[in-house]
């Protein structure tokens, strides 16, 4: 293992499933790092909220951006350098609320890159309010008598969208998130990982997640109807099975090779 | 005749602007300076659209009411814009559609059966402009091979069958008056967008997003045009808050990178903008200003971004605002805006707008002198970097991911010197002033800048204060006026100093803005500065050269 420590103090709460990422994405990019990845062509981009914290506390390049805005600047930085890896780190809030429309974008251009969404289904550093994830009827300090909207699927706006790697994984499951991460960084075009991260302090789901939780088995993730019926399996409100691992895999052309570059 | 003024008006899909440039093109080939006002609405096909083209044997970069020849391609032409008509003045008119009756007695008036003419050649109602072309140089006394000529190089297909609809318009009208060719250096035409895109080129863009709005969208189109040839990236993404979070990730790589909008663009660019100053990542912005609030007149003009474009952004920081008013002036401040946005670390605006962006000028490249180079401060290779690092002049090294061995970390949090977030009181402070003496430094070195210029009779006690595009007609209106004329290029940091020397001895300080609220005049107040009159205007449309002369004169001139 390669220290990718940092002197910043971390304030995360204790229990908080950010820690799990943190400790998987290390490892993940230790272990690249082993089989020759140069550490110094890492960029972490983030975005605003408990899980950008994570720029401060990996020691490798990082771009520590606004709230929603975690897209758009990984796509210059592609743009600008394509040889670099850029990882995105968004929380569920900043990918699939504020920044939505660049997410979309994102995968719809297929830049060359990896999204980590810190997925808690609710605003940790704001104080407990819903999230376009948070089931229908949840109760946030933004909503006391409980939301009268049903949370989206993102996996499946992101199928449609054009994403070509996607994935799930939870922050109870360290081995499976490293394994997801790699082979995500190792994608060539846009990968997202929906991290079903657990806030203690807002929202602690551990014990629903740990009972109706499953690792993908016997599924091609080169097939588009078997993907989007597993991805459709849960829909983030109802109660189902949970899959976790990659849904789909695909090769398609990444937006930052069409471009002409000058020295 | 050494200097004439033409309009030529029609429907939106008429052809105009094309009409427009063309007849500029062939005056621009005798050796005539040109300028061209465009007028157009905010619609693809209909409504009124009509381009004024003033040739001149000097430089010029302001239309005229007054004009020695309309072309007429509908009624509605000739009775808008009856009353620009004088004695020597002669109607070109499509004798199939329009009615030229009750003309001032000295006009003369050539009907051309244009209609008809386009039906016999089995040709597009838009070869009607080729016949009405043909027969203004006609009426000129322009030789016919410089229209051959013009046609010959301007056309990429149909040339035979334009020469030969434009050749009889040219047999069916009569001569008027003479149109000489002048004996001096044929230059190019540009437009204000055009000159801005190539100064940035020039000045090492790297990477050019926008996304699509009037007045910067040709831009837009001409940096993509030219993409290939100068190894340029250009991106049109989702939206303007993309635009600017893109162009941050570029310059984070050391791109060169530029964005262009408009008001409402740059209103959603402002949460990129104050990023760009907090986490000091250069970036130019090229902010085309048009009528507001809101929506307001997509496709006309106005200053009215001035204190938007001083006080956008949340926090205090320190930026570049330069205001060029004309397309060299354009050419030249975008180098340096770009030049000094990455020695200081901050962002830039470029500061135009529809008239100046739009505008069409005769450009002399080759008589501007050479923009120095300032140098960037580099990092020097010795580890640890820390990107932040405080320094005398708050300017940290800069270096480019990826640099092995050292990590660059850039932040939206207020942070250290290597970049992790911070709150600590003293830190907050510390890296707050560290920023804010960029300013300081930055004034400096725009000390040895010429930030304001100085025009017309330097001796006169009354003088114009003016800013962008309005330089050309005042300078014009000061000359027949016998006034001075001072022009700030620099919007912030402020020349505070240069003004108040430009106007020194001035007894009666004279501000011509367009819009309501004198916006350059407020600026100068808060340094202890003021003016005596204000002319504005704020109809969407430029000050003519006669009607500025009138509304100065009104102003006690």
């Amino acid at each position: 293992m390669i220290d990718l420590n940092t002197t910043a103090v971390n304030t995360w709460c204790p229990g908080c499933g950010n820690f799990a990422i943190l400790t998987a994405m290390k490892a993940a990019l230790s272990s690249l790092a082993e089989e020759g990845l140069p550490i110094e062509n890492v960029v972490i981009v983030s975005g605003i909220g408990c899980h950008a914290k994570i720029a401060d506390y990996i020691n490798v390049n990082s771009f520590y951006s606004l709230h929603g805005r975690v897209f758009p600047p990984a796509t210059g930085i592609k743009l600008a350098k394509p040889e670099l890896t850029v990882i995105g780190h968004a929380g569920d809030g900043d990918a699939y609320g504020e920044g939505l429309e660049h997410l979309i974008f994102a995968a719809k251009r297929n830049v060359n890159m990896t999204a980590i969404i810190h997925n808690n289904r609710v605003y940790g550093l704001t104080t407990g309010q819903y999230t376009p994830t948070s089931p229908l009827g949840f109760k946030g300090r933004s909503t006391p008598s409980g939301t009268r909207e049903a949370p989206i699927n993102p996996l499946d706006l992101m199928l449609a969208s054009g994403a070509t790697f996607l994935a799930r994984g939870t922050s109870h499951g360290l081995e499976l998130l490293k394994k997801i991460f790699k082979e995500a960084i190792l994608h060539k075009g846009f990968a997202l990982v929906d991290v079903l991260q657990v806030c203690v302090t807002y929202y602690n789901m551990y014990e629903y997640y740990d009972k109706r939780v499953y690792e993908l088995k016997d599924h091609n993730p080169g097939d588009h109807d078997q993907a989007e019926k597993k991805i459709r399996e849960w829909d983030y409100n109802k109660d189902a099975p949970i899959a976790l691992g990659v849904f789909y895999k695909k090769d398609a052309p990444t937006f930052e090779e069409g471009f002409k570059r000058g020295s | 005749m050494n200097e004439l003024s033409i309009l030529i008006g029609g429907k939106a899909g008429f052809g105009i602007d094309r009409s427009g440039l063309l007849i500029a093109n062939i005056l621009g080939r005798m050796g005539y300076r040109i300028y061209i006002y465009r007028d157009y609405p905010s619609i693809i096909r209909g409504g009124h659209t009509f381009s004024i083209i003033r040739a001149s044997e000097r430089k010029v970069a302001c239309h005229k009411n007054k004009t020695e020849a309309l072309l007429a391609l509908n009624q509605e032409t000739l009775d808008l814009h009856k009353d620009k008509l004088t004695g020597n003045s002669v109607v070109i008119y499509d004798s199939d559609s329009v009615k030229a009756d009750n003309l001032p007695p000295a006009v003369k008036s050539i009907g051309i059966p244009a209609g008809t003419i386009i039906k016999e050649e089995n040709a597009p109602e838009i070869m009607r402009n080729s016949c009405l072309v043909g027969a203004l140089c006609k009426a000129e006394r322009v030789p016919w091979d410089i229209l051959d000529k013009e046609f010959r190089d301007d056309f990429k297909k149909y040339i035979d069958i334009n020469l030969k609809i434009a050749r009889r318009g040219y047999d069916s009208a009569q001569e008027s008056y003479t149109v000489a060719p002048l004996n001096q250096k044929v230059l190019p035409l540009v437009t204000g967008n055009e000159a801005t895109s190539r100064g940035l080129i020039k000045g090492g863009l790297k990477t050019y997003i926008s996304y699509p709005m009037t007045p910067t969208s040709p831009i837009l189109h001409y940096m993509a045009a030219v993409a290939d040839r100068f190894s340029l990236k250009v991106v049109h993404p989702e939206s303007e808050i993309s635009v600017i979070l893109m162009a941050l990730g570029a310059s984070y790589c050391g791109d060169r990178v530029a964005v262009g909008t408009s008001g409402g663009g740059f209103c959603l660019m402002t949460e990129g903008l104050s990023f760009s100053a907090m986490a000091e990542l250069p970036v130019v912005i090229v902010l085309g200003q048009r009528p507001g609030p809101s929506t307001g007149l997509p496709t006309y003009s106005c200053q009215t971004e001035l204190h938007f474009a001083l006080n956008a952004g949340q926090g205090e920081f320190a930026r570049l605002v330069v205001a060029p008013g004309d397309a060299e002036e354009a050419h030249q401040l975008s180098q340096i805006a770009l030049d000094l946005a990455w020695k200081y670390q901050v962002p830039a605006i470029i500061l135009t707008d529809k008239d100046l962006g739009e505008g069409t000028y005769s450009f002399d490249e080759g008589s501007l002198p050479e923009v120095r180079r300032a140098e960037i401060h580099a990092w020097d290779g010795r580890s640890p970097y820390k990107r932040y690092l405080d320094t005398e002049t708050g300017v940290s090294p800069l270096a480019f991911v990826p640099q092995k061995g050292n990590v660059i970390k850039i932040n939206s949090y207020e942070h250290d010197e290597s970049g992790l977030t911070t709150e600590s009181p003293i830190l907050t402070k510390k890296m707050q002033d560290k920023r804010l003496r960029k300013e300081k430094y930055l004034a400096e070195e725009l000390a040895g800048y010429e930030t304001v210029k100085i025009y017309g009779n330097k001796n006169s006690e009354t003088a114009i204060l003016c800013w962008g595009s309005n330089k050309g007609v005042c300078v014009e209106a000061a000359e027949k006026l016998n006034l001075k004329v001072v022009q700030p290029l620099y919007m912030s940091p402020f020349p505070a100093m240069q003004l108040e020397a430009a106007i020194k001895g001035v007894k009666k300080l004279i501000a011509v803005e367009s819009n309501a609220e004198a916006q350059l005049v407020k600026l100068i107040n808060l340094y202890g500065l003021g003016v005596d009159e204000t002319v504005l205007k704020y109809d969407g449309r430029p000050f003519a050269l006669d009607e500025l002369e009138a509304r100065l004169r009104e102003a006690g001139v």
